[in-house]
């Protein structure tokens, strides 16, 4: 064989051997899709049944369970909240080390780092209790202070990343030009963060919507949110598979194209800029 | 003026987040050597180290810790050696290459409570399950999996979770590859295999060191996955350090105990953060 | 009265001393070029100047006002930066009007101005365009256009044709020679380019480790450097300069007499290549350079000095030819040990320049 004919071997081979295995990691999750258009008998089904006539009374099911929508609510609130909060406090920090960068700053951005460090369950006790103590047990207004400050290292990292590479003489011209800093801020830089903000903002809604852990210990039946919701089926009676996955789907469904469209965000923002 | 506004800045995030990181700590460190249970918060007193020791006493302790480690080191390795394989196999084009790229992200965006359950049901159940018919399609008895194997039950779960994080931070890597410096090397005369021992896996040294401390920070406190499944069981077998924290907290609510515990996890989390902000702190200064 | 006025300006960050003290007087209309290697400072003595540094210590005048601690925005002086600094998310219009627009000019007059700079420097087409789409050039035309649109004091440029190839830079520096002559404006354009000093200059100033050198017209300063360094820097190829022990005599023509340590000057066009046996002295070739429409020739003497000779007509030589050097002495630069000019007085004998 050539080695022209070696080199397309190997490329069908690698493609073949990409695509099984994206479809066999894919598969779990393409089953649940699937299952939440079956009935209960079809989904636990022996031999499983790839082919059925889809039917969509699960979501209409799940969705008549009033705690449903109240869960999703909750998540829907949380998230949304926490990241305007998140970004209303990191970004004045990112644009501050930015452009008013002192001796300290990288420093800070050591620290604010460091602080992400420390694992959920280190501070489970005290802020269970602290939660206890002030009457925010259950609430959505706990909810979302932690989880903005849980996000708020890495929207700092991320805005700061970002800003940094905003070229500085762009902002000298308009300085030339006559802009005064709150004009400058407003007619240049702001433009030009925007794509920073929103891809920062949609990191932050995947990572509070996904969130389970303080969903799971601090709230019950008032302000649990979608991840708390699913645990409850952990083990219910009778059959549920196919509801369980209709419930599923539509809670990880926007979540999970939002991913599709930040993974670049999510590398920058997981590794605090530490893969390029 | 031109020192205060920066300030004035900054002061919101490194306020809260002081607060964030100090108030909890400080309260771990006093619940630790106090006695003090949630349901009766009025009999508190002094018990020095006594809750650390009974922490560590904890007939579960051992296997706690043992199975802490164990998710820890057998995910870590689990997600860095397929994903540096699958990001090696999808790095030069092929058709269709992108919506690979979306399939193989897909699971990391998926909620931890809805991945645990997804697997133990739909997956890992015992006559209905997906593996379960793939084992009977082959003429063997299926595996329950959740009750006979519970630790490795989690790991496959947790490992389906972060493969995709380890592959995505390593097909970055590999894009910064210089590829002039790969056609040197082919002129040289050097196969894959040599490129791959001292061309790639050389450049994703660093990656793979990022990926392995952030692994280590995250895993650490898995939980939701445990809490869903096994619950801990069967037994102790499938609790690790953050479930064995959570049952004292919230199950037996001894807060003492559980905070000597936190801080124990703590100590650990923090001697791989070390690690991990020294190579952050390199890239910040290019 | 000077339009534009250095008086003192010295720049520091933190440890480092940038400019060391420098004062300069700039006549209204004047096209003033600040050259000198990298590091020298002129980036940053005009960037004082635009106000985006503040100076440790001295003061700038402009029309008779103090503008040392006046902010960018209220010097009315326009910059066009080396990555012309346009804002991505604006059209070309959009970036030519900002300064106006900032000035709560009125639209009609805004229109008008901008339309002006657009037609002198052919942009009418691209008006509605975002710099992504426009072509290196372009954008360095619309950085221009900004400027002009303006009608600031003073231009100032900050390397503008370091980032063009070069076809485009010989292209725009005549261009850039036009709207000077056009406009009538006092501009102040800093490079490293030597050639461009030369052909737009009404003045260079010489820079160096953060201090002038000296400042002249181009001519001046290639004809009369004041220093080695300036001699060196200006003409290209660079001024032969050779120890004068490897010239113990003239040869023949031995009247010069040069103190030991010092050096000789020689421009390029002022070494002739002749008959072995002629000349001042001999030496043998090194390289050939045929460019067409001159030649330069590269040759080392005996004593190891390396001299290269400009010449219009072709030539025959070939390397390892030997051939004789003759000088044009009445041309000949003379610098003591520390690089400073000297001259030839009476009695024919080099000494410094008092």
């Amino acid at each position: 064989m050539t080695q022209l004919q070696i080199n397309m071997a190997v490329q069908v081979l690698r493609t073949m051997l990409a695509w099984a295995t994206a479809l066999l990691l894919f598969f779990p999750l393409g089953w649940l899709v699937l299952t939440a258009f079956k009935t209960e008998l079809q989904a636990i089904s022996v031999p499983p049944l790839f082919f059925f006539k889809p039917t969509l009374e699960n979501f209409s099911i799940v969705q008549e369970r009033s705690d449903y929508m109240l869960y999703a609510q909750n998540s829907l609130i949380t998230s949304v909240a926490s990241t305007a909060l998140g970004l209303a406090l990191a970004f004045p920090a990112a644009y501050s080390m930015v452009f008013f960068s002192g001796k300290h700053t990288k420093d800070i951005l050591m620290w604010m780092l460091s602080t992400k460090m420390m694992p959920a369950v280190g501070a489970l006790v005290p802020i269970y209790v602290i939660a206890q103590v002030s009457g925010l047990l259950d609430s959505r207004t706990a909810l979302i202070i932690i989880f903005t400050l849980s996000n708020l290292p890495i929207m700092v990292w991320m805005l700061y990343s970002h800003l940094k590479e905003i070229p500085g003489e762009i902002l000298e011209a308009s300085r030339m030009d006559g802009a005064t800093l709150w004009q400058e801020f407003r007619l240049v830089l702001l433009p030009l963060t925007m794509g920073g903000l929103a891809s920062t903002g949609l990191l932050c809604l995947v990572l509070s919507w996904n969130e389970a852990f303080w969903s799971l210990n601090l709230t019950a039946a008032k302000a649990g949110t979608l991840a708390a919701l699913i645990a409850q089926y952990s083990s219910p009676e009778g059959l549920f598979w196919a509801k369980l996955s209709a419930a599923s789907f539509m809670a990880i469904g926007p979540i999970v194209v939002f991913g599709w469209f930040s993974q670049k965000q999510l590398v920058q923002g997981l590794t605090f800029g530490a893969v390029k | 003026m031109k020192r205060l506004l920066p300030r004035i800045l900054m002061a919101p995030s490194i306020i809260t987040l002081f607060l964030w990181m100090i108030v909890p700590l400080v309260m771990s460190i006093y619940f630790s050597v106090i006695h003090y249970n949630l349901m009766q918060p009025e009999r508190v007193g002094f018990v020095g180290l006594a809750n650390f020791e009974y922490f560590i006493t904890d007939p579960s302790f051992i296997t706690a810790t043992v199975n802490t480690l164990l998710l820890l080191g057998t995910v870590i390795v689990i997600t860095v050696v397929f994903g540096t394989m699958i990001a090696l196999l999808t790095d030069s084009p092929f058709p269709g290459r992108n919506i690979v790229r979306v399939l193989l992200i897909s699971p990391f965006f998926v909620m931890p409570t809805v991945n645990a359950l997804l697997w133990k049901n739909m997956m890992m159940h015992p006559i209905y399950g997906i593996l379960a018919q793939v084992w009977m399609f082959f003429g063997a008895t299926p595996v329950d999996w959740l009750t006979d194997w519970p630790l490795w039950s989690v790991i496959v779960i947790v490992s389906w979770q972060w493969l995709p994080f380890a592959t995505l931070i390593f097909v970055t890597s590999l894009q910064s590859m210089d590829r002039e410096q790969l056609e040197a090397s082919r002129m040289d005369g050097a196969n894959y295999l040599q490129q791959l021992r001292y061309l790639y896996l050389p450049h994703m040294a660093r990656s793979v060191a990022v990926v392995v401390m952030i692994e280590m920070i995250f895993l650490l406190s898995i939980f939701a996955e445990i809490y869903t499944t096994t619950g801990g069981g069967p037994g102790d077998a499938s609790t690790n350090m953050a479930f064995m924290i959570f049952k004292q907290a919230l199950l037996n609510f001894d807060a003492g105990v559980a905070s000597a515990g936190a801080l124990f996890a703590v100590v650990l989390a923090n001697i791989a953060a070390v690690f991990l902000i020294r190579m952050v702190g390199k890239n910040l200064d290019k | 009265m000077a339009y534009l006025q250095l008086r003192g300006i010295e720049k520091s960050f933190g440890e480092a001393r940038v400019i060391k003290g420098v004062d300069l007087e700039i006549k209204q209309g004047e096209f003033v070029v600040f050259v000198g290697p990298s590091g020298c400072g002129k980036s940053t003595l005009l960037r004082l100047i635009a106000g985006l540094e503040v100076a440790t210590a001295g003061s700038i005048i402009l029309e008779g006002r103090d503008i040392t601690n006046q902010p960018s925005s209220k010097r009315d002086l326009a910059m066009v930066f080396q990555s012309y600094a346009l804002y991505p998310h604006m059209s070309v219009y959009e970036n030519m009007s900002f300064a106006l627009k900032l000035a709560k000019a009125d639209p009609a007059v805004i229109k008008d101005k901008v339309g002006r700079a657009a037609k002198i420097l052919n942009l009418n087409d691209y008006l509605q365009r975002t710099p992504k789409e426009l072509s290196g050039g372009q954008r360095q035309r619309v950085a221009i256009g900004r400027a002009i649109v303006r009608a600031p004091k003073v231009f100032l440029f900050d390397e503008p044709l370091s980032n063009l190839d070069a076809a485009l830079r010989g292209q725009t520096r005549i261009e850039i020679a036009k709207l000077h002559r056009d406009l009538g404006a006092t501009t102040i354009y800093v490079t490293h380019d030597q050639v461009e000093a030369m052909t737009l200059a009404d003045r260079v100033v010489v820079l160096r480790d953060g201090l002038v050198e000296q400042v002249g017209t181009p001519l001046e300063l290639y004809d009369r450097p004041a220093n080695q360094f300036v001699a060196q820097f200006i003409g290209t190829p660079r001024m032969n300069v050779i120890s004068a022990a490897k010239i113990p005599s003239f040869g023949k023509d031995s009247k010069i007499k040069v103190p030991d340590g010092w050096f000789v000057g020689l421009r390029p066009e002022n070494v002739k290549l002749v008959p072995e046996n002629e000349g001042h002295f001999r030496a043998k070739v090194e390289l050939v350079e045929a460019l067409g429409a001159e030649t330069l020739i590269y040759v080392s003497t005996e004593q190891g000095a390396q001299l290269v000779a400009r010449q219009t007509d072709r030539t025959h030589l070939v390397v390892d030819a030997k051939v004789g050097v003759q000088i044009d002495t009445a041309t000949a630069h003379f610098f003591d040990a520390l690089g400073r000019i000297a001259h030839i007085n009476h009695s024919n004998v080099a000494e410094e320049k008092v």
